[in-house]
């Protein structure tokens, strides 16, 4: 990367200043001065970058550069961001360079990216950041020429008045740095009408470097003197060291040192375990090999999966651990109702499986730990080292590299304490790699789980009942991430007659963020079971679903039921958008207007999450020998009123859709005595470009909201619609995850 | 031991065990770190190379196996930082990426695919590129990605007759 930095550091002083933002946030407008009186702004001018707050920075030859907070893991923030800014900015978006933050949320405000947050919880201020720039420069240009700025204006990095007269943004730098940042209120926000970027398919700025294999990620990274970590753990999750042969460790070519580590005595913190660290990765990963360890395993060894799944199974029928909603009586509106359906439905524990393994970098030196991480979340890291190494916050550098892959698993900080604690120990900086078998069995998982469901539909097809008793596990007294089923989850507050409870196992099984918690999973079991429903009942998928959602505009969270959990991500369900985008993806399907021959169908499946309002129809071939082909995907999306980046945009949709179908096809992790049976790939297989759709069509619907992420929502109705389309296929109902469990051959 | 590697066209000389992979020769001694580790096993492809143009997963070459085979790697591929691979063209203007980590693997099995099927169909693609996994699942832009630079390719061709 380009680092066009003119400026004289040592004759700067640099100022702090608080300032009011739009859409309810705050940002620290960062700038910069030259240092007294002595050096006035015309003596230095050459040498001063003009950089009004952290994001931005103009340089006197007018090179733009800006400064992308979040982690970037290819859910493509590090363009779409600056993009935003760019546009207010009216500088070309080929003139600009952008360079990763590294972790200041004094600097920046919150640098986390995770739960599709990083658009929403920016997007207003972006827009201020670019467009109070964009004003400085153009004061300075009316001051400059002395003429009112009303006859001034900024276009492609240059500032013109009326009269013809043209300054560029680097020759209006120096000057611009010495004028206060304005109030929010002299700003003018361009219009979206007038938006020539924003909206537009702009390529990741990082794409060229990409291309060509140059050092991007955590993995890449290298120090001078740099050591090279592996570090094993217990094959049973948080099990403990009780000897290891260090000693002929320590013989084998290339190792430097080998030590065991005890512990923070948290499965989802620092894990015991033996560092071996060594010159190069290959001497630390054979010298791994040699290793022989007692370990204690801890009661995590009784609890194997297929013990919960028998358990669940007994005590389906008996009331649950807890009620999470009911409405009416649903066993009266079960019996009276004209058919009723019953169905369990199963998805198994799975893996994030980055294909960048976990890896981070560290150098603790004159009391520094400098660290260099693929990390989605760096503050809860560096929260992490304090509370476990008890470094003081200020003596934590931490560098946010780019991450091979985010899905929730690097919002953890486990792999991070783990290359500080060894670092710790050892007089250099050092590089922990994970190999793919530690990536694969010591996950923070997607927890799986077991729905029993009864529902009932009226002699029309309406649905009159709904029941579900759901089994999840839990870590410490409550369920994993995406473990809980909340009160509210549709059709919850939909139907008069409806009941969910939640039975808890606990267990010692670490869980995590799995993208779009709870809702990758639940919007299969919902829309599957709806669709069981449909058919019962004689009716069509969509227009079943149409009657369900009803004519009310909006769905408040919570509304009665006992334990009704709040919504998520705003509480309140927009029915109107949700129905406005599910005839929205019907119409560009065509549903309902095509014949399948036997073997063929489409399935429908919708959901709201992350802020987002998704639909999505599938249509599928199923060979009689029971091979799945998804002929065509199509996605109805509402985000709002503004797409940023149109080319980011349709890849996330299109990655969420792939994804979504790998899931079903044959993702599943097998726990055993507490610890994972699988090891790599070749147990844990991933989806591959022989099992894409042949077509994938995305399709946005531009609505008068908040502009909201893209990196979650797009995926929970991907597995429901494809099953729901498998069924009408086959007449085949898929109700166990991965697909690999349901013989989809016919005759 | 020492060994005496042809890499992208220059004469390296690197001291490893015979057994050391050559995944871990490029990234950690040679500073070639476009080359990816992703599996270990040979599953994900994402650490794909050239020997002698044939496409081959670093991670289970091990460099006593090399000899003086023409080693190429992402940072070899093109002739020179001003003229990028059709493929690597394609993949910028496609914006083919997400978080990019296995696209090096992806351009370098596609490169030997297009050097042996300068217009592949969607067949042709899948099943050449069914040894890389990516993770973000970009496999729709990876055969768009894939039928552009056959189109670069023969457009170029095209204008040099």
């Amino acid at each position: 990367m380009n680092h066009p930095t003119l400026s004289a550091p040592v004759n700067r002083r640099e100022f702090l200043k608080l300032t009011g933002l739009a859409g309810g946030g705050f940002a620290l407008a960062f700038y910069i001065r030259s240092a007294g009186p002595a050096d006035a702004a015309e003596s230095n001018a050459s040498s001063i970058d003009f950089a009004p707050n952290a994001f931005v920075r103009i340089s006197p030859k007018g090179n733009v550069t800006i400064v992308s907070k979040q982690p970037e893991m290819g859910q493509g923030v590090k363009t779409s961001l600056p993009m935003i800014i760019a546009e207010q900015l009216e500088v070309p978006w080929q003139e600009i360079t952008i360079e990763q933050g590294d972790f200041d949320e004094k600097k920046y405000g919150n640098q986390g990216a995770g739960g599709s947050q990083s658009t929403p919880s920016n997007y207003d201020n972006f827009h201020l950041v670019g467009a109070t720039v964009r004003t400085m420069l153009v004061t300075a240009a009316a001051q400059t020429w002395g003429v009112p700025a009303t006859e001034c204006r900024a276009i492609k990095a240059t500032v013109t008045h009326s009269s013809g007269k043209v300054l560029t943004y680097g020759q209006l730098a120096a000057k611009a740095a010495t004028l206060p940042v304005p109030a929010k209120e002299a700003v003018v926000l361009k219009d979206a009408k007038d938006f020539s970027l924003l909206g537009k398919r702009i390529a990741q700025f990082d794409s060229p470097k990409i291309v060509t294999g140059q050092p991007l990620f955590g993995i890449d990274v290298k120090l001078p003197g740099m050591l090279y970590a592996v570090y094993e753990k217990c094959p049973a999750f948080g099990g403990k060291v009780v000897s290891a042969n260090l000693d002929q460790i320590k013989t084998l070519p290339g190792v430097k040192d080998a030590f065991i580590l005890a512990g923070s005595g948290k499965v989802k913190e620092l894990v015991p375990g033996i560092a071996i660290i060594a010159d190069s990765t290959w001497a630390a990963f054979s010298a791994r090999k040699q290793l022989k360890v007692t370990w204690d395993e801890g009661k995590v060894a009784n609890e194997s999966w297929e013990t919960f799944v028998t358990q669940a199974k007994q005590q389906a029928t008996q009331p649950g651990g807890k009620m999470l909603r009911k409405d009416g009586d649903p066993d009266a509106a079960l019996a009276g109702a004209a058919k009723t359906v019953q169905a369990e439905y199963l998805y198994p524990f799975i893996s994030h499986a980055n294909l960048e393994p976990q890896n981070t970098t560290a150098h603790w030196k004159d009391g520094v730990m400098e660290l260099w991480s693929p990390t989605q979340i760096p503050s809860a890291g560096a929260a992490m080292v304090t509370r476990v190494l008890g470094i003081p916050a200020e003596n934590i550098k931490l560098h946010i590299t780019r991450a091979g892959g985010g899905f929730g698993r690097r919002i953890s900080a486990d792999y991070l304490i783990e290359a500080a604690a060894i670092a710790h120990k050892v007089n250099a900086p050092v590089k922990l790699t994970w190999s793919r078998e530690d990536d694969l069995r010591h996950d923070h998982y997607r927890p799986g789980g077991l729905h029993f469901l009864k529902g009932g539909v009226d002699a029309q097809g309406k649905v009159v009942a709904w029941k579900n008793h759901f089994f999840t596990f839990g870590e410490g007294g409550s369920p994993g991430s995406g473990g809980t089923l909340s009160g509210d989850e549709f059709p919850g507050r939909w139907i008069a007659n409806y009941q969910a409870e939640q039975t808890m196992f606990e267990t010692g099984w670490p869980m995590g963020p799995w993208r779009a918690p709870g809702s990758c999973v639940f919007a299969w079991v919902m829309h599957s079971f709806i669709d069981e429903l449909a058919h019962a009942g004689g009716r069509d998928p969509l227009a079943l679903r149409l009657e369900l959602l009803g004519d009310k505009d909006e769905m408040p969270a919570g509304g009665g039921g006992a334990g009704a959990a709040k919504g998520k991500a705003g509480g309140g369900y927009s029915v109107l958008r949700m129905r406005n985008v599910l005839k929205f993806v019907a119409e560009k399907a065509g549903w309902g207007k095509k014949k399948f021959p036997k073997g063929s169908g489409a399935g429908i499946a919708f959901h709201f999450s992350h802020r987002g309002y998704f639909a999505q129809v599938a249509e599928v071939t199923v060979t009689r020998d029971g091979q799945l082909k998804v002929d065509r995907f199509i996605t109805g999306v509402d985000i709002g009123a503004q797409v940023v980046n149109l080319s980011g945009a349709e890849n996330q949709v299109e990655g969420s859709v792939i994804d979504g179908l790998g899931v079903l096809l044959s993702q599943e992790l097998t726990i055993e005595r507490g610890r994972v049976v699988q090891s790599n790939f070749n147990d844990y297989p991933l989806i591959r470009i022989t099992d894409a759709p042949a077509k994938i069509e995305t399709h946005f619907l531009k609505t008068n909201n908040p502009t909201t992420g893209l990196g979650e929502p797009a995926l929970p109705p991907v597995a429901p619609a494809i099953c729901n389309a498998i069924f009408a296929a086959t007449g085949k109902r898929v109700r166990q995850m991965p697909l690999t469990r349901t013989d989809l051959r016919w005759s | 031991m020492k060994y005496t590697l042809n890499v992208n066209g220059q004469s390296r000389s690197v001291d490893a065990a015979p057994e050391t992979p050559m995944l871990w020769v490029l990234r950690d001694q040679l500073e070639l770190v476009g080359t990816k580790y992703g599996c270990g096993v040979g599953q994900c492809g994402a650490c794909t190379i050239h020997l002698n143009g044939v496409p081959t997963r670093a991670c289970m070459t091990p460099v006593s196996t090399v000899g003086r085979m023409k080693i190429t790697t992402i940072e070899g591929l093109a002739t020179d930082a001003k003229h990028l691979h059709p493929l690597q063209q394609a993949w910028c203007e496609l914006d083919v990426a997400q978080c990019g980590y296995c696209q090096a693997g992806q351009i370098m099995t596609a490169a030997a695919l297009l050097k042996d099927n300068p217009k592949p169909n969607d067949d042709d693609i899948d099943g050449a590129m069914a040894g890389n996994l990516c993770r973000c699942a970009t496999y729709m832009r990876i055969r768009q990605g894939i039928k552009r630079a056959a189109a670069i390719s023969a457009g170029s061709q095209e204008a040099a007759r």
